[in-house]
């Protein structure tokens, strides 16, 4: 059978998201209890969680998490690590046997910086020089896959039930400011955790529900800009897509939305200006990275998190406040589980992005 | 009887109230659970929290009252019965249903009322009390959806993007200042007259009654009557090879 | 004894209950082919001059005609068709290099579009209604910078390189006036400006009756330059270089001087009678950095407010030269593949030289991508786009846009008799003969061209809806949407589809 990557496998979902926006830090126990309510949604083949925050003894050093199938493959992905990167520690990412969670391959973290010759022979910002490195690594060498590459964050996922997952990697004893989930529902097993979601890149992740018709009309754009799509899903695409409108085009989160989710020509019509002429221009000018067909996101960043359906709405979302709390999912019994009284609850229109961030990020 | 359905798969819930004959039950701590009194007949279920996806679907009799908000798809394909939300719905609250009432206190999602219908002697109807979100009415067939605004913001219009596209029966009622921003040729809105604002008096009762509304109040501001155009319809768009 | 080399290809039958010598038959028929017996006073054909045009068939009140393939067969032989002996017996009579007209019609060569079928959504996701929800099939041709800019208040700078917007991607391609007749161009210039989008004037300048159309015209700017100057530059909304054209790719073209008449002369601003010569070259582009230069000055020209089109002709190395076009400074560039139709082509050259469409439009859009270029160009694609699934299917493969020529021509009553280099269209369409050309209605013609074009619209949304795609952005260089079937896996890479079932 082929591994996913070799193969498009179209997929349902469940996504959920937690946000503190005093910065104060919440269990992943909590995000645990909130995706395990929709566990309907899911059909055990894949789960996961994205936290933020959550390593703060080593907040400068970008956390990567591989998953390898081999020995052999680490000691060669350690060899490339070893020529880029200045590697402060490794470990094995801790985890809990349980008989839900079957063929798990060998899991490694590792906190590196860029090797500062190599970051300025590279003539790259060092982001840049990260996701080419992860990009390359995973592109080309065998059986290992980087799977989380940020700095002060990290994503954990695995075939298996959300739930499941978290109890596999011992979500509760990490604590951060912000956390993301993702129950998958693909329409046949690959068996591959590296299919599984969030999907990142830097400290960008996304979770995903939904299956997008314009999926190969973005991912060819994104592969045009230099990016591989090695997994052929969608959060992939999605994640690719706005890490080029807001690194390398210099977006902002509101801009990237406009793109990936731009109003109808016959509502932009109707908008006043100057708004219309430039969510005209970002439609225009990015008509490729359009993104069409259903699709529920949660994007998580350094200091914030964003939830954009797509503009026809064709996935539920709902959000809610309680305090300096914000949370996201797509069925609001998924909030009420984790907080039952609640300031506020609504649903967001199609296209119109929800972002949140840290107060002392608003502040800066 | 009284269910306490914390922790409890849908599953469960669901056999515990087909094995349970009476004629009023209560389910507590609900979070999430789906499917609940789909196809249910002639019984009032009282529900506390949150229920979860396709509350009352095929929904045959009877009543559901949700203390609470109800997620998507609730009512969806009912046929008869009356179904109480004291929140707000999800999106696709009443699709293709073709009887009975729905009546939502505050907000619905998108696509309320997509494809509903009437059939014989039933007539579907939909009362929200709040705004609808874009799609309200979608490919509607019959019956009648009321949008009442209530909170919403003045001059603000009480419905999304694309209401009643592709309708092509059936009326939809607007209590706003305003008609609805995109409306296509295809659909003909108007001023509600005296007459129409009579036809919908025994509905908005039935709201006002159950959510403590002023009846009178609400019969005296401006509605707006959406019908489908029966000259413009779906003709010669097709050329027979 | 005189020996009739030529025999017909055609027989004319007469139903001899049903005609009733009307002579309708006679006064349509340009090349003579009906003709009253006096002696009898019955109506006779003469089979010989007939080209199949079917406007006799047509008009005949009483449905008594039908033109059919001559009874007469040559002995048949495996290499040697009836057609490949009959060019000899006409080329051995006269000397002369074979002429015809339309597109090429060779079997040999595979048309793509019939192995390539769609996708649609079930349960992953879903698909959409087009009648009733919104489907944008709206698409703006141009270049797009390579980024943003901010000013200093950080505000995005909004400001893009001129666009030419349509309100479906279907353009009227480029038909010269002077190939065509007034009214074609008079039908074509109404229908775009009704539809939203484009027709293109071809190589023989714009009549000035029809410049309070510019706003949907495309001025084409070719080798012979005729009816070229300031003005006529000002009135389109783009301008498009013609280097090449699929049925006859390295050749020029010939109009001749009994074509250049009235109007026709004047437009294209040459003296009556005079024939007029399309060099095969444009004389100042013998390079790719000289169409820099031609694209730059007719920029220059018109002050950077008009998008500039290449259009060239799908041959061998299409790939590399649209890269060229793309790097130099041009808007667009048009392909015009191998089954693209023609007023008059050496039938040599259009059934032996090109490619088709499918594989240079697929080879084009990947290699501009594999450069990183795809933004700064638009593509359009042309030759052969017959309805509207060859449409999904070119913009799916990589197009922003498709022309249609043959088929708008058809829905003006064109039967692909191709015999437009005769001049004597039965049609009204390819001729300058003042009482032929009358037989066109514009304003009919325009309504003809409206339906036509709005009937394929209507198929594409409902194609794209059942695949669940509500933008034609988000079909364009989507090659999943398409598999192929009985392609070989060569043909497969090159047009970078599946196998259907794959």
């Amino acid at each position: 059978m082929l591994k996913e990557g070799q193969v498009r496998i179209p997929s349902g979902c469940a996504i959920s998201g937690v946000f503190a926006r005093d910065g104060q830090p919440i269990s992943g126990e909590v995000i645990r209890r909130s995706i395990a309510v929709m566990h309907e949604r899911s059909n055990g083949l894949g789960g996961g969680f994205a936290g933020y925050g959550i390593y703060p003894q080593y907040k400068n050093h970008y956390a990567l998490h591989v998953f390898y199938d081999d020995m052999t493959a680490r000691e060669e992905c350690e060899r490339f690590l070893d020529r880029h990167f200045d590697v402060i520690n490794l470990s094995k990412i801790p985890t809990r046997p349980t008989p839900k969670i079957k063929d798990a391959p060998l899991i490694w973290r590792y906190f590196v910086q860029p090797l500062p010759h190599k970051l300025a022979d590279s003539h790259l910002d060092e982001k840049e020089y990260v996701a080419r490195c992860v990009i390359r690594i995973n592109d080309q060498l065998k059986s290992c896959y980087v799977f989380s590459c940020g700095k002060n964050m990290g994503v954990f996922k695995a075939v298996g039930y959300p739930e499941d997952v978290a109890d596999f990697y011992r979500l509760e004893e990490y604590e951060g400011y912000s956390w993301t989930a993702h129950g998958r529902y693909p329409t046949n097993t690959p068996g591959w955790w590296g299919g599984a979601h969030p999907f990142a890149l830097l400290d960008l992740s996304v979770v995903h529900n939904g299956e997008i018709s314009s999926y190969d009309a973005n991912r060819r754009a994104v592969e045009m800009y230099g990016y591989r799509c090695n997994l052929l899903t969608d959060t992939e695409v999605i994640t690719y897509t706005l890490d080029y409108l807001l690194r390398h085009q210099g977006l902002t989160l509101e801009e990237a939305a406009q793109v990936v989710a731009a109003p109808f020509w016959s509502e932009l019509a109707a908008m006043p200006q100057p708004e219309q002429k430039q969510r005209r221009f970002l439609r225009q000018m990015y008509s490729d990275l359009l993104i069409t067909g259903p699709f529920s996101i949660l994007v998580g960043f350094e200091g914030g998190m964003m939830a954009l359906n797509d503009r026809l709405k064709l996935r539920s979302l709902v959000v809610a406040e309680r305090g300096d709390r914000v949370y996201f999912a797509s069925e609001e019994a998924a909030i009420r589980a984790v907080e039952p009284e609640l300031d506020r609850i609504w649903a967001p229109n199609g296209g119109e992005p929800v972002i949140v961030r840290l107060k002392e990020e608003e502040r800066k | 009887m009284k269910i306490d359905a914390t922790g409890m798969e849908y599953e469960e819930l669901g056999r515990c109230l087909r094995s349970c004959t009476d004629s009023h039950v209560q389910i507590h701590n609900c979070c999430g659970q789906r499917y609940i009194a789909s196809g249910m007949q002639g019984r009032e279920l009282e529900i506390w929290g949150t229920p979860g996806n396709a509350l009352g679907a095929y929904l045959d009799g009877g009543s559901i009252r949700v203390h609470g908000n109800a997620q998507d798809a609730v009512g969806d394909t009912m046929n008869a019965g009356t179904i109480w939300v004291e929140g707000r719905a999800g999106d696709a609250a009443g699709y293709a249903m073709r009887g009975g009432a729905l009546m939502i206190r505050g907000d619905v999602g998108y696509r309320a009322g997509v494809h509903m219908k009437a059939f014989g002697d039933s007539c579907a109807n939909i009362v929200i009390g709040g705004t609808a979100g874009s799609f309200l009415g979608e490919y509607q067939a019959g019956g009648v959806i009321v949008v009442l605004g209530l909170g919403a913001p003045e001059g603000q219009p009480v419905v999304g993007g694309f209401c009643g596209r592709g309708m092509y029966g059936g009326r939809i009622y607007l209590r706003s200042a305003i008609p609805p921003r995109d409306l296509t040729e295809k659909i003909l809105c108007r001023r509600a007259q005296q007459a129409d604002k009579e036809a919908i008096r025994p509905l908005l009762e039935q709201f006002c009654t159950a959510f403590d509304e002023d009846l009178d109040s609400l019969l005296n501001s401006p509605f707006w009557v959406l019908e489908p155009n029966p000259e413009n319809q779906y003709k010669a768009l097709y050329a027979p090879m | 004894m005189k020996i009739q080399w030529d025999t017909p290809r055609f027989a004319v039958l007469r139903d001899r209950e049903l005609c009733v010598n009307c002579r309708i038959c006679e006064q349509q028929c340009a090349f003579g082919v009906h003709k009253k017996d006096e002696k009898t006073g019955r109506m006779q054909a003469n089979a010989t001059l007939c080209v199949d045009c079917q406007r006799c068939v047509a008009c005949c009140p009483t449905g008594a005609l039908a033109i059919r393939p001559a009874e007469n067969t040559f002995r048949p032989h495996a290499g040697w068709s009836q057609d490949s002996r009959q060019e000899i017996y006409r080329q051995a009579a006269t000397g002369g290099v074979l002429l015809s007209s339309m597109g090429s019609g060779q079997e040999e060569v595979p048309c793509y579009w019939d192995k390539l079928l769609l996708n649609a959504s079930q349960v992953t996701n879903p698909p959409i209604d087009p009648l009733r929800e919104p489907m944008e099939t709206e698409v703006y041709l141009g270049r797009r910078p390579d980024k943003v800019h901010r000013g200093p208040d950080g505000k995005l700078d909004t400001t893009l390189p001129p666009h030419l917007e349509l309100k479906t991607p279907i353009l009227f391609a480029a038909m010269s006036y002077g190939a065509i007749s007034y009214n074609v161009h008079a039908a074509l210039s109404r229908a775009a400006q009704a539809l939203g989008t484009y027709y293109n004037t071809g190589e023989g300048g714009l009549h000035r009756d029809l410049y309070p159309y510019g706003a949907n015209t495309i001025v084409q700017v070719a080798s012979g330059r005729f009816g070229v100057h300031r003005e006529y530059l000002m009135a389109g909304a783009a301008i498009e270089i013609k280097i090449g054209q699929g049925a006859k790719p390295g050749i020029g073209g010939h109009l001749t001087g009994a074509k250049i008449v009235g109007d026709v002369a004047r437009t294209r601003m040459v003296p009556e009678g005079m024939d007029a010569i399309s060099p095969a070259p444009h004389h100042d582009i013998y390079s790719i950095e000289d169409l820099r230069q031609l694209v730059a000055s007719l920029k220059e020209a018109t002050g950077y407010t008009k998008p500039v089109i290449v259009k060239v002709a799908a041959v061998h190395n299409i790939a590399a030269i649209a890269s060229g076009i793309a790097r130099s400074g041009a808007d667009a560039i048009a392909i015009d593949g191998f089954r693209g139709g023609t007023g008059a082509a050496p039938a040599r050259i259009r059934d032996n030289v090109g490619i088709p469409i499918e594989l240079a439009l697929a080879a084009v859009d990947e290699r501009l991508r594999q450069e990183q270029i795809r933004r700064r160009i638009s593509v359009i694609a042309s030759g052969s786009i017959r309805n509207s699934a060859d449409v999904v299917k070119a913009i799916a493969l990589g197009a922003d846009a498709v022309s249609i020529g043959t088929a708008a021509l058809c829905a003006l009553g064109c039967h692909l008799c191709a015999s437009c280099h005769t001049g004597l269209c039965n049609w009204g369409i390819a001729t300058q003969r003042p009482d032929l050309a009358a037989r066109l209605d514009p304003d009919e013609g325009a309504r003809r061209l409206v339906n036509l074009v709005n009937a394929w619209t209507r198929e594409i949304r409902e194609m794209m809806g059942g695949m669940g795609i509500n933008s034609i952005e988000a079909l364009c260089g989507n090659r999943l949407a398409l598999r192929g079937i009985g392609l070989t896996q060569k043909e497969l890479d090159i047009l970078g589809v599946k196998h259907a079932g794959e």
